[in-house]
């Protein structure tokens, strides 16, 4: 049976998913041994139950992330933090050292004091999510098994982890394989 | 000078009375993690990375400040140091804003190459996330205190071996950080001559070379152990 892969972009800027897609042909292998379940890259919009594996990227910095973090960790049997975002929350965790009051801070920056033309945060229920208090690494929500930094991860360290994982070893990084930055 | 004998992890050496733990180690071939250790400079045993266990005493010893004994038993790598090790990696990664992405150190950084040789791949510790600045007062040189692990080794430095004493610690605890002078913004301190021998002795992206971006900030180390080998022993020598 095919191994259910699942890859999800939480607070990140896309860059670890360009780092998998560097994976080149070793991509065309993978596809014999997974079904890709739900990604960024498939069209699926609901994340589906039974996942085997999901690769998280990126920090979790709203509440929508929040709610799809939960229902990725009931419905997956291994969770691999993916890239520095997801591990330590990273460039996107800037924000936490402003303290309390942070989120509403860099929004008045960013859409107010920043803007060129007229100047209005983005504000609408239950489409644009809300931004959590504090930027969190996936681990200090949910449970992680396995941890993969680097900003972005090298394809080939991507590599290493996913065929351990298919294999159904018990992936670990150190020393020249492991890479924050 | 006597010569002292001794073990560490099994291994009968014998080393000169006066020698630290961490010298015997190095010269046994035993190599352990070190920050805030710098070749030319005296030992303050600030980091507690190298610490060790000794056989008879049950608090663990600094390799770096503790001198070799008669008949002393050493451990370096028991499971009880690999895990203080890891906690102690990961609290000063904790401590204060280690973003390595956009860190002018990175790729370069002794703490990072202390994170992969001890397979540290997350922090289990909330990060503490505090706000800190950057003095970007100094015509030449910059300080991210976001990256400071307060090692001392740019104080050390700027106090014996160029003699200026322009870098000190103030405050305690979470409050402790690296200071200018009388606390003045470094690019007012009189007494610095700008010889840059706290850059080239800082182990992460802290003090750095202004101009230099992400991952620039690379460092010759041996700049400063040569300054210290040609005033004490009158000899140039470099590799
Ligand atoms: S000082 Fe080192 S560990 Fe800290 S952010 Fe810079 S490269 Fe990373
Ligand atoms: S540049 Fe030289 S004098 Fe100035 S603070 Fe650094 S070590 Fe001290
Ligand atoms: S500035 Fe660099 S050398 Fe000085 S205490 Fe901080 S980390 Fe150590
Ligand atoms: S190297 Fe010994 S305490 Fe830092």
């Amino acid at each position: 049976m095919k191994v259910r892969l699942a890859t999800v972009w939480l607070g990140g800027c896309s860059g670890c998913h360009m780092s998998f897609l560097d994976l080149d042909e070793f991509l065309l292998e993978l596809v014999d041994q997974v079904e890709l379940v739900y990604s960024p890259v498939v069209d699926v919009k609901e994340y589906p139950e039974n996942v085997d594996v999901c690769l998280i990227e990126g920090a979790v910095c709203n509440t929508d992330n929040l709610e799809i973090l939960h229902r990725i960790r009931r419905h997956t049997k291994v969770l691999v933090a993916f890239g520095d975002c997801a591990v330590t929350a990273n460039v996107p965790a800037i924000r936490n050292q402003l303290g309390l009051g942070n989120a509403e801070s860099v929004l008045q920056h960013a859409y107010i004091e920043h803007a060129q033309n007229n100047p209005r945060v983005p504000r609408a229920d239950g489409i644009v999510p809300p931004l959590l208090p504090r930027v969190l690494p996936v681990h200090q929500v949910v449970p992680v098994e396995y941890f993969l930094p680097g900003c972005p991860p090298p394809a080939g360290q991507i590599k290493t982890v996913v065929t351990q994982l298919l294999a159904g070893a018990a992936p670990q990084l150190a020393g020249a394989e492991l890479k924050f930055g | 000078m006597a010569a002292k004998t001794l073990t560490i992890d099994d291994k009968h050496l014998s080393a000169e009375e006066g020698a630290t733990l961490l010298q015997a180690a190095k010269e046994a071939g035993i190599t352990l993690p070190t920050l805030c250790h710098l070749e030319g400079i005296y030992d303050v045993g600030a980091c507690r990375l190298c610490l060790v266990e000794v056989k008879g005493l049950t608090k663990l010893v600094p390799a770096c400040t503790t001198r070799v004994a008669e008949g002393m038993e050493v451990l370096t790598n028991s499971e009880r140091l690999r895990k203080y090790r890891r906690m102690t990696l990961e609290l000063l990664f904790a401590e204060r804003n280690h973003i390595c992405a956009v860190c002018v150190a990175n790729g370069h950084c002794e703490l990072q190459t202390l994170a992969y040789s001890l397979g540290m791949d997350h922090v289990r510790y909330e990060y503490r996330t505090p706000r800190w600045g950057v003095d970007h007062t100094h015509r030449l040189f910059g300080m991210d205190h976001n990256r400071c692990v307060l090692c001392s080794r740019c104080v050390r430095a700027c106090w014996h071996v160029e003699g200026a004493g322009t870098k000190n610690v103030s405050g305690r605890g979470a409050r402790a950080h690296i200071i200018t002078d009388l606390n003045q913004p470094w690019g007012e301190a009189d007494s610095c001559t700008a010889c840059g021998k706290c850059v080239q002795a800082c182990p992460t992206g802290a003090l750095f070379h202004k101009g230099a971006t992400v991952g620039e900030m690379v460092r010759d180390r041996h700049r400063l152990e040569f300054l210290v080998t040609a005033r004490q022993k009158k000899e140039w020598i470099t590799d």
